[in-house]
């Protein structure tokens, strides 16, 4: 074939698709823009509005009518307590969870269906599970509208997140180790207990504070089970009323006057910086972990 | 005298030496019979019949494909472990049959040790490697009969003297085919019967390969060895049988000859296996 | 002298590991069941409260009147004014995720190298982290009379735009990171075949990885839809309690999820009306939810066995 002449057209559309050749990785680039961007101008805003509120009164303080004395330590009690608790029930039973999933079926019916309804209850939105918790926890089992029943709510919630980590975490142990640990006529468990858990942990942790982070965050489901926005002391014991930090800011959110907005701006602040830090905290865990942990015989 | 229980199978353990226990169960520590394994909807391997003799090497040959890992698998129950598979037919050791109802895997596993195509230690230091099985069986040894059981298996595996200085080093630190006799300290170091080979050599250099079929050559009076592999030359060197392995026009596996290693390469009476080790197929 | 183990002891270690393996095994398999366990609380709980709720209202009632006045004196519970808030809202967070989302998981697939990837992936993340209270504060006190009111005179300080795209950043993790996942999910000999016949990188990006995870991004869709229908917080703080049918998202209205929010920090007791409003509300809710959850599951596996 000889050359080709190119109609006026047909030059048009090529250098239209050169264009578009070199428009769209910018075009594409844009939107990462503007999801980073609305987290940065939320932050620096959040940061603008309330960071000249920041003090030991607002972390050593109770809830007060006047903002100048307003503080949120009841609802951080609340909220250490009831993730914490939350954390104590979800994590090992994520971890146990997985372990029947990943190491002891083999893939049968009933673990299929049993996977299934895991991913089933991450989908149920969250308010849900404080209504529920209402329901069936605080008035039919009459636990009341009290920390356990908090945070059996939040474990209940975290529980499909932390375990599909934790299942991640176990298969991503090579099968060779768990054969020759088999074939050396170790059981199940001893394989889990020796090969795959120590291997799985340090990102297992990992889930568990992503679970936990979760939990710190929510606000929905505790605002149902609690109802109380405004408590004036410490958490005594697992059936004390309780408020938590999201519900705290909520309230503080919610009154008109702006010095409760400033308010309620540097104790975001607060909320956040115990997210990074937890972050960190996993993070750095992690990496401690995976050089110490099963490294040696346990 | 018949051997029908599982616990019948202890009891000979306990009281009987290994020549009694010969007398008893015949020359043949493991006899496989009318094995069919299904993964599945699909079938691996079907009608095999093989016995193996004691303190004998039989290699399994054949072309990639033709089941010889999953017979080999079958023999200490690894396939339990795989989703799906399907075992029918009996596979006898000592004269019991490993599938029966009452017999344990983990019992199996611990009296047939397994060694795997890529060497695989734990990531643990070389001692606890070695040590790994008589922990989890619950040998419950003083710390210096458990170096001396280590100690044996590592001399046995001819890597004492690589490793001796350097025991609590992790495993890692070997080189590949250090990392292979390693796994083989390990296997042998819970004093199993027999040891299954899949490939162990496959992935190692010729020096490694050539050391490590010299350590079977030298263990194999006290050890009835299975090794599975598609190196014939390495089934000439090492093995006392051969079984040949072929499939099927439905590619299911099948056992096509068996016989003494020397009569399988110099007259094979199959068509199929002649071609197979002058290399026309597979 | 080779240390030699007797026999007797390996069998009563073996006995002892069974046992103890079996235990393990029934813990590790209730803990298990605990999920499937709690989701049939969940559905006995809320269909219990619903059917008392149901012997006083009508299903008929609930489900075709225009009037929610559970708070008042005169009651009416027609669900479709929440309904409607709830649709809107969504509509609008969809409308910012699904193409932001889109566009990211194909910046990440198509032209991110695996450094820029690792930066990018988790930075994107992290909308998802911050507390939806935050996002409602945004909402509420920046969104809307910074960027919103400056363009439309007539917005009402609490308001169903706002709400919604604020919905819509806190979703894109789900748009992106499940798309993300179907375009990583082409087969790359796609992508070489494109390029042999003379595409351009945007050509595969665009006409090649674009329509073959369709189903993917499709069911990422759905999938964030049914999450932004059971946002709470954000409509709870920027959409008020306004329980009005209305089309107009400058308008204050209450979303499903806003009601309950009001119902339980007000004062409902345990058994009256508003209560078992809660339930019936909140079963009304799952049930949408769950069936668009059940098609993106669907669509997921159909794309997944595709390759």
């Amino acid at each position: 074939m000889g050359h080709q002449v190119l109609t006026g057209f047909e030059r048009r559309y090529i250098r239209l698709r050169k264009t578009i050749d070199r428009l769209l990785p910018i075009i594409l680039s844009l939107a990462v823009f503007i999801a980073v961007a609305t987290v940065a101008s939320l932050l620096l805003i959040v940061i603008i509005t309330g960071g000249h509120r920041l003090s030991w009164n607002l972390i050593l303080n109770y809830p007060s009518a006047n903002p100048e004395e307003a503080g949120m330590r009841s609802a951080i009690m609340g909220s250490i307590f009831t993730v914490g608790l939350s954390a104590l029930i979800c994590i090992p039973l994520s971890i146990a969870t997985a372990i029947y999933l990943v190491e002891y079926s083999k893939g049968g019916r009933l673990s299929s269906i049993l996977s299934y309804n895991i991913a089933n209850l991450a989908g149920v939105p969250s308010i849900i599970f404080g209504v529920v918790a209402l329901g069936f926890l605080g008035y039919w089992l009459g636990m009341g509208r009290t920390i356990i029943t908090g945070a059996f709510t939040l474990a209940i919630l975290t529980l499909p997140l932390v375990t599909v980590t934790c299942v991640e975490a176990l298969k991503a142990v090579p099968d060779d180790l768990r054969l020759g640990a088999y074939a050396l006529g170790a059981t199940t468990l001893q394989v889990v207990r020796h090969i795959s858990l120590p291997r799985a942990l340090p990102m297992m942790l990992t889930g568990g504070i992503l679970g936990i982070s979760r939990a710190l965050g929510e606000a929905a489901p505790i605002l149902v089970v609690s109802g109380l926005l405004f408590i004036r002391e410490d958490p005594t014991s697992l059936f004390s009323k309780f408020t938590v930090m999201p519900l705290q800011l909520y309230n503080w959110i919610s009154r008109p006057q702006p010095a409760f907005v400033e308010l309620s701006s540097a104790g975001i602040i607060v909320l956040l910086l115990i997210l990074l830090a937890l972050n960190g905290v996993a993070i750095a865990l992690r990496q401690y972990l995976i050089r110490r942990i099963g490294q040696t015989w346990r | 005298m018949e051997i029908e229980s599982y616990n019948q199978l202890l009891k000979n353990y306990v009281e009987l030496s290994k020549e009694e226990m010969s007398d008893i169960t015949g020359p043949e520590v493991v006899k496989v019979e009318n094995l069919k394994v299904v993964y599945g909807d699909k079938t691996a391997i079907d009608g095999v019949n093989i016995s193996f003799k004691r303190n004998n090497i039989t290699a399994i040959i054949g072309p990639s494909g033709c089941g010889k890992s999953t017979l080999l698998r079958s023999i200490n129950r690894m396939n339990d472990l795989i989703p799906g598979a399907k075992v029918s037919g009996k596979v006898y050791f000592n004269g019991v049959d490993v599938y029966s109802r009452d017999v344990d895997p983990v019992f199996i596993r611990s009296k047939i040790g397994m060694v795997f195509q890529r060497p695989n230690p734990f990531p643990f230091s070389i001692f606890d490697n070695v040590a790994f099985g008589l922990r989890v069986n619950g040998f419950k040894l003083s710390k210096s009969e458990l170096y001396e059981k280590v100690k044996d298996a590592l001399v046995k595996a001819a890597l004492w003297d690589e490793v001796k200085d350097r025991l609590n080093k992790h495993a890692y630190s070997l080189s590949g085919g250090q990392q292979q006799r390693l796994c083989i300290a390990r296997a042998l170091a819970v004093d199993p019967e027999v040891l299954l080979l899949d490939e162990p050599t496959v992935s190692l250099d010729p020096i490694s390969t050539a050391r490590i079929e010299s350590l079977l050559r030298s263990i194999k009076d006290e050890y009835t060895i299975i090794i599975v592999t598609h190196n014939m030359l390495q089934a000439a060197r090492v093995s006392d049988y051969t079984a040949v392995m072929m499939p099927d026009e439905n590619m299911v596996g099948r056992i096509i000859e068996f016989g003494e290693t020397r009569q399988i390469f110099t007259n094979p009476r199959d068509k199929r296996t002649e071609d197979y080790i002058s290399g026309r197929i597979g | 002298m080779a240390v030699t183990v007797s026999i007797k002891r390996l069998e009563r270690s073996i006995e002892r590991r069974r046992r103890v393996d079996r235990i393990f095994y029934i813990i590790f398999l209730l803990s298990t069941l605990i999920s499937t366990v709690s989701l049939i609380v969940i559905f006995t709980t809320l269909g219990f409260e619903s059917f008392n709720f149901f012997t006083h209202v009508s299903i008929v009632e609930f489900l075709t009147s225009t009037k929610w006045t559970a708070l008042f004196s005169e009651k009416h519970f027609g669900v479709l004014p929440l309904l409607n808030a709830t649709i809107l809202t969504s509509l609008i967070a969809i409308a910012i995720a699904a193409p932001l989302g889109v566009m990211i998981a194909l910046f990440l697939s198509e032209y991110a190298s695996s450094d820029t990837r690792s930066v990018v992936k988790p930075l994107v993340e992290t909308l998802a982290g911050i507390p939806t209270v935050v996002y409602g504060y945004f909402a509420l006190y920046f969104v809307t009379p910074n960027l919103l009111r400056p363009l439309w005179e007539g917005l009402q300080l609490h308001n169903a735009l706002a709400v919604g795209l604020m919905i819509g950043i806190l979703i894109i993790p789900i748009v992106a990171s499940i798309s993300d996942d179907a375009m990583a999910a082409v087969p790359s000999d796609l992508r070489l075949a494109a390029y042999a016949v003379g595409s351009r990188k945007s050509d595969v990006a665009l006409r090649v990885v674009l329509p073959a995870a369709l189903s993917g991004v499709s069911a990422s869709i759905i999938l964030a839809f049914a999450r932004a229908m059971g946002e709470t917080m954000i409509a709870a703080i920027a959409g008020g309690f306004r329980s009005i049918l209305t089309f107009n998202i400058g308008e204050s209205m209450e979303t499903m999820t806003a009601y309950i929010a009001q119902v339980a920090t007000g004062d409902a007791p345990h058994g009256t009306i508003e209560y078992q409003s809660l339930f019936a509300v909140g079963l009304f809710l799952l049930l949408i939810t769950a069936s668009l959850n059940y098609i993106g599951i669907k669509v997921v596996k159909r794309w997944a066995i595709r390759y």
